[in-house]
């Protein structure tokens, strides 16, 4: 018994042959992504913190400090981008999703099939990624394994919720550039991303409390070197990641069912 | 008769009295009407994308300039000293005003371009090639103008601007913005599909990185320092960095000169790609 | 400014649209230089109403594009109004009202909007244009659409809107390229409508079609473009007469006995034409040519007998083979 119905298999395979066309595009932007900001922030940037905090953040080099919070950042990005622009494409651009449904599929297995091509997508970025950091020194190779999981499980939690939303965007305009901005944007700057969360005023701070980039990253965090973390909070961090995902999944199930029926 | 000339309004009579200059082939003096049609168009679809432009400067001044800023503390940068935030605020108006005028020059242009065809439209009018790309370009220049004095309230506000040469800040980000639609929307007529366009985009992000927005290049050896100031994101920044402290010398006249003639070289190349796409 | 023609053909003292061998040729990766218009002559004059016929792929539009100014001849010589377009296109542009083949109306405007900064394009003041894009707009029959984007339009009040928008600079010299393909019929009629009352006004038309009945509805004179040239030229009646005869006869005897019965059709009508399905007879007097058949006892399963059209002329001069785009 496989875990995909045969339907949703069929359409992540032809998710999966359209991201072929893109590989080069892809694996470009995979590994250039990372390398450029560990460059520039990890060690640019990082050379001005330590020259004001001889010891860095919790006692690590900046770049280690940064380094979690960075592959799971791409690859919530990687997984956005697969699930966003199909769900735009299938419901308002080129229609597809309703040229598939008029075959034997249904609207919830179109879902599951998007959601699993982009699953791809984003174990290949985080790999890629999780390989990189190791190559800088940014994680040890048990931190590696970690902080490469904890991605792909955030990048696909977070996938299944926007492509909950996705599902329920009827005019685009121009919703992908709006949810780059008013979304990723602010969450990528203000989950603890490059910085403890505490260094921010209060005012600020609730961004990272609902991000779950924050929740993410302070496991990672605790994963990759074990910054000090209570036990309940790993748990709470847990829980809330796996309410992202499995409630996008239940969601854009069926908003994909009611849309692509009605 | 010659009265009659002058004062009538037909669209023939306007052409006309153009039709002797050097450049009447090309231009027709009327760049300013794709301002009014881009502003009649930001009614009714992309205000918002405009809009969040002013944003993301924001964003990015409060999250490294406070967050990281607590971190690093002051920054020198040669002789002065300055907090980490207001080291970073006149890199990220370049930055602002470059992404702008990118945007514009290219999203943008490629999509009149290649599904509305609104250029189509304005060279079957009596406007020229060169109007079209003035206009555009000027357009990218007013949108860089906005983002800029945007920011600089926001600055402002912040206590980050500590001299009145920070006004200057303003025509600064218009040659920014000018520059880099010039040369945006000469490579936005040379491309045939969206991907290129994602390409350029990507080659965006080392810019943004690496031209001394978060930190001094003299981070770098010797000779990459040479390299990253002939990118044009170092020089709008090493031109804002220095109105923004009031220091005020030749090398500043030297980024003018810079972002002139890259912004004259785009632009005339700009004219004659689309001279040969819609009137060849 | 003034350019003295030698005398032409139809001895207008300043035609519209001047072209002596007009040519042009692509460069193409495959087939080397194609020739898209090849040495064409053509004259028009103030207030005709011209037409261009020819299948896709015929140089249509390509002939258009060099008429409006944005599209450089390779050799040959052209004149619009007495002006050369390899040097003064912005002042000819402003002569013209161009409707080109696909609609380039701006989609981030709304109706109104359109043909004002059309206008505004042209350098019309904002005093001037007000009342014009009104009556543009009544004229359109798009008033209670002024405020619409253009997306939400028909496909005949896009056309409508695009025609409306071509007159904003009151043009001398309308092109109209294919104005009314994929129009529904009621649509269409419109149109027609609408053109005709501009006819009426002393605008100069020139448009391309492959649609017969538009050109006899709408043309004084055409030509005929087949592979680049010009293959026929003359007004509809005169085409008909010269290339088609008055009548035509189509008769059908079924698939095994058509050629059978060809041989015995000798002698009737002036030229006999084969089809797979049928036999066409163009011919003076069809009726009579239609007894005649019975009388030899060739008994038709079907017979027709109608009026020649441009439609016959135009198979007959471009051939029956499909034309691919």
């Amino acid at each position: 018994m496989s875990i995909l119905a045969v339907g949703s298999r069929r359409v992540a395979e032809s998710r999966l042959r359209n991201m072929w066309r893109w590989r080069n595009a892809i694996i470009t932007f995979g590994i250039g992504n990372p390398v450029l900001y560990l460059i520039a922030v990890g060690l640019g940037v990082g050379s001005l913190v330590e020259e004001s905090m001889p010891g860095g953040i919790d006692g690590i080099p900046y770049l280690a400090f940064i380094a979690p919070a960075l592959i799971i950042t791409a690859a919530m990005q990687a997984g956005q981008d697969e699930v966003v622009f199909p769900t735009l494409a299938g419901f308002i651009w080129t229609k597809t999703f309703y040229a598939m449904r008029a075959t034997s599929l249904t609207g919830a297995q179109i879902a599951e099939g998007v959601l699993f091509a982009a699953f791809g997508r984003i174990v290949l970025t985080s790999v890629v990624y999780g390989l990189v950091l190791l190559l800088f020194g940014a994680v040890s190779i048990s931190g590696a394994l970690g902080v490469t999981a904890l991605a792909i499980l955030t990048g696909t939690c977070w996938a299944a919720t926007m492509q909950a939303i996705a599902a329920s965007v009827h005019d685009d305009g121009g919703f992908l550039s709006l949810a780059g901005r008013v979304i990723i944007m602010p969450m990528f700057l203000f989950s603890g991303t490059f910085y403890p969360l505490s260094a921010l005023p209060l005012a600020v701070q609730w961004i990272g409390w609902i991000s779950p980039l924050w929740h993410a990253t302070e496991l990672g965090r605790w994963l990759s070197y074990g910054a000090p973390t209570p036990l309940w909070q790993v748990c709470v961090s847990v829980a809330y990641l796996m309410v992202l995902g499995v409630g996008g999944v239940v969601l854009a199930r069926r908003r994909f069912e009611r849309r692509l029926t009605s | 008769m010659i009265l009659q000339a002058l004062t009538s309004t037909t669209a023939v009579a306007i052409a006309q009295r153009r039709a002797g200059l050097a450049d009447a082939g090309i231009r027709s003096g009327r760049a300013r009407m794709l301002l009014l049609r881009n502003t009649l168009a930001l009614r009714t679809s992309n205000a918002l994308a405009f809009l969040t432009g002013f944003v993301e400067p924001v964003l990015f001044l409060v999250a490294f300039g406070y967050g990281v800023g607590a971190l690093i503390g002051d920054v020198s940068d040669g002789e002065q000293s300055v907090s980490y935030a207001a080291f970073i605020a006149p890199a990220l108006l370049a930055a602002s005003a470059m992404n702008g005028a990118i945007y514009d020059s290219t999203f943008n242009v490629y999509f009149k371009m290649h599904f509305q065809r609104v250029y189509q439209a304005m060279m079957s009018t009596s406007l020229g090639p060169l109007d079209v790309a003035l206009g555009e370009i000027g357009w990218a220049m007013i949108r860089g103008a906005s983002y800029a004095v945007g920011f600089l309230v926001v600055a402002t506000l912040f206590g980050l601007t500590t001299t009145w040469w920070s006004l200057l800040l303003i025509p600064a980000a218009m040659l920014i913005a000018f520059a880099f639609a010039a040369i945006g929307m000469s490579l936005t007529s040379l491309m045939t599909s969206f991907q290129q366009l994602n390409w350029l985009q990507f080659w965006m992000l080392p810019l943004f990185l690496f031209s001394g927005t978060f930190y001094p290049i003299t981070a770098y050896p010797d000779w990459l320092q040479v390299i990253v100031q002939a990118t044009p994101l170092w020089q709008g920044i090493a031109m804002t960095r220095s109105l923004a402290f009031g220091v005020i010398d030749m090398a500043l006249m030297g980024h003018v000169l810079y972002f002139m003639v890259i912004g004259a070289l785009g632009l005339l190349a700009t004219t004659r790609r689309l001279n040969a796409l819609f009137l060849r | 400014m003034d350019v003295a023609f030698p005398p032409g053909r139809h001895g207008w003292l300043c035609p519209v649209i001047w072209a002596r061998d007009l040519t042009k040729s692509y460069a193409t990766k495959t087939s080397g230089d194609v020739l898209a218009v090849d040495s064409i002559d053509l004259e028009v004059g103030p207030g005709e109403s011209f037409g261009i016929l020819g299948a896709n792929g015929a140089g249509k539009s390509t002939t258009m594009r060099m008429i409006g100014a944005t599209l450089q001849r390779t050799s040959g010589e052209l004149t619009i109004l007495g002006h050369d377009p390899q040097h003064e296109g912005p002042l000819i542009r402003a002569h013209l009202g161009v409707v080109p083949q696909q609609d380039t109306l701006d989609t981030d405007l709304t109706v109104r909007e359109n043909i004002y900064v059309y206008g505004r394009y042209f350098g019309l003041s904002r005093a001037e244009l007000q009342p014009r894009v009104d009556d543009l707009l009544d004229f359109a029959q798009l008033q209670d659409k002024r405020d619409a984007k253009v997306d939400s339009l028909s496909g005949g009040m896009k056309r409508r809107l695009t025609i409306a928008r071509s007159l904003v600079n009151e043009p001398s010299l309308l092109l109209l390229d294919e104005p009314t393909t994929g129009l529904d019929p009621q649509a269409r009629h419109l149109l027609w409508d609408r053109l005709f009352r501009l006819r009426e006004t002393g605008v100069t038309l020139v448009l391309t079609t492959h649609y017969m009945d538009e050109a006899e509805q709408l043309c004084e004179r055409l030509v005929v473009m087949d592979a680049g040239r010009i293959v026929a030229e003359g007004s509809p009646a005169h085409l008909i007469r010269t290339h088609a005869g008055r009548e035509v006869v189509e008769v059908r005897f079924g698939a095994q006995r058509s050629n059978e019965v060809v041989p015995h059709l000798a002698g009737i009508g002036q030229r006999t034409e084969v089809l797979p399905d049928r036999i066409l007879l163009y011919t003076e007097a069809g009726e009579a040519d239609l007894h005649e058949i019975v009388a030899r006892g060739l008994t038709p399963t079907t017979a027709l007998v109608r009026r020649a059209s441009l439609e016959d002329v135009f198979l007959r001069l471009t051939g029956r083979t499909l034309v691919d785009e």
